[in-house]
């Protein structure tokens, strides 16, 4: 359903305006989002002020500098902060990305930071990911040999080869870390989310229908092509504006759709 | 014990990006075009309906303001016209990187601004 406003449990209210405690050098404020689900309240804006003289480059360093010296109730995924996990994704800015890939150089004036939009919100900056990862788990990542078992012959229990022009195919897709960076950004997704799988999901359908070794690519196609599931895609095109890696959602959903009308 | 989660913030807190902008603006374009296209039906018909609705037609075709919104309605034409071809484009799975998304944004409002000038030049 299409709603536009927030909830009322949703509402952000005003919220603390941590005291700086040393004189800093090169100041930066940072306005963080935060609701804890153990006080019963709205969620708050809270704002910290951080000296970048003391600080590292990236926006995690920003927000591991605020847990450990200023406010340690500050809650937020993170692991290998470079880039590869997909943990710390978040709103920064206006836009999803990553925290550990977002120098603070690049936001002028004060950071504002949230959690991935449209939401439900775990604590501070956690978003619940459960309803993504099914949706993820519905197009069925993973290498389908359906022809495997049935045969005696020897040949069908080796190693799957790939020639490496097949392994291209899927170039721009397997590098996908599944943060929802990409979802998350799309207003497709925010009002359609019970229904329509959303960028990174369809990218990775479209990673295993391209995969030479899958023999499922007809079955594949057939059950992402439903009107609610792939086609509230409207090329918006906010999936691959965000996406911190640098890929294309958009397009391997456009491929997917093509494939579908020249396959099916 | 279980928590009502909040929702959290979404088109309040995102930016503007003018990938969504487009985009948006090819569906207001899209309804402007609609009941634009009953308004200037009923416009014109006013013409056939006899001397007093002439006069009508006439006064309403008088005002400056309606002259600017005949013109924001050519505008949402062409807009919604390249802005269409574009999408075309896209459903070949072409021009679908991010800097040719922006550049073909721009160049569609470019044509759009262009082509409208034209026209009512040639009034």
């Amino acid at each position: 359903m299409v709603q536009f406003t927030l909830p009322v449990n949703s509402k952000v209210k005003k919220g603390i305006e941590h005291p700086v405690k040393d004189i800093s050098e090169k100041p930066k404020k940072i306005i963080i989002y935060r609701w804890n689900p153990e006080d019963n309240q709205n969620p708050r804006l809270d704002s910290y002020e951080i000296d970048l003289k003391k600080c590292g480059p990236m926006v995690l360093d920003a927000l591991m500098k605020i847990k450990n010296e200023i406010d340690s109730s500050l809650t937020f995924r993170r692991s290998c902060r470079e880039g590869v996990c997909g943990s710390c994704a978040m709103n920064i800015d206006g836009v999803n990305t990553l925290a550990c890939l977002k120098p603070i150089e690049e936001v002028k004036g004060e950071i504002r930071i949230y959690p991935l939009p449209h939401m439900p919100v775990v604590k501070d900056l956690v978003p619940d990911l459960s309803k993504a990862y099914d949706q993820l788990a519905s197009i069925k990542p993973w290498l389908q040999r359906s022809d495997e078992n049935k045969s005696a012959n020897k040949i069908d229990n080796e190693e799957k080869k790939q020639m490496p022009k097949d392994r291209e195919k899927l170039d721009g897709q397997w590098e996908c870390v599944l943060c929802f960076c990409c979802t998350t950004s799309c207003p497709s997704y925010w009002w359609n989310s019970d229904e329509y799988l959303g960028p990174a999901v369809l990218m990775q359908a479209a990673r295993w229908v391209n995969d030479s070794r899958d023999v499922e690519r007809k079955s594949r196609l057939k059950a992402v092509n439903d009107s609610m599931k792939l086609y509230r895609c409207h090329s918006i095109m906010n999936c691959t504006r965000s996406c911190p890696k640098g890929l294309n959602p958009a397009k391997a959903i456009a491929d997917l759709k093509k494939a579908i009308v020249t396959e099916l | 014990m279980e928590f009502k989660r909040p929702l959290s913030p979404h088109l309040s807190i995102h930016k503007y990006v003018l990938t969504a902008v487009f985009s948006i603006f090819h569906r207001f374009t899209g309804i402007a075009l609609s009941l634009g296209a009953v308004l200037l039906t009923i416009w014109i018909a006013l013409i056939a309906l006899g001397e007093n609705y002439f006069l009508i037609f006439k006064t309403i075709s008088s005002y400056f303001a309606f002259k600017i919104l005949l013109f924001l309605w050519t505008l949402a034409i062409f807009y919604h016209l390249f802005n269409g071809i574009r999408y075309l484009f896209w459903s070949y799975g072409k021009m679908m990187e991010l800097s040719i998304v922006y550049k073909s944004g721009y160049a569609v409002v470019f044509l759009s601004i262009l082509s409208s000038i034209f026209v009512w030049t040639l009034l």
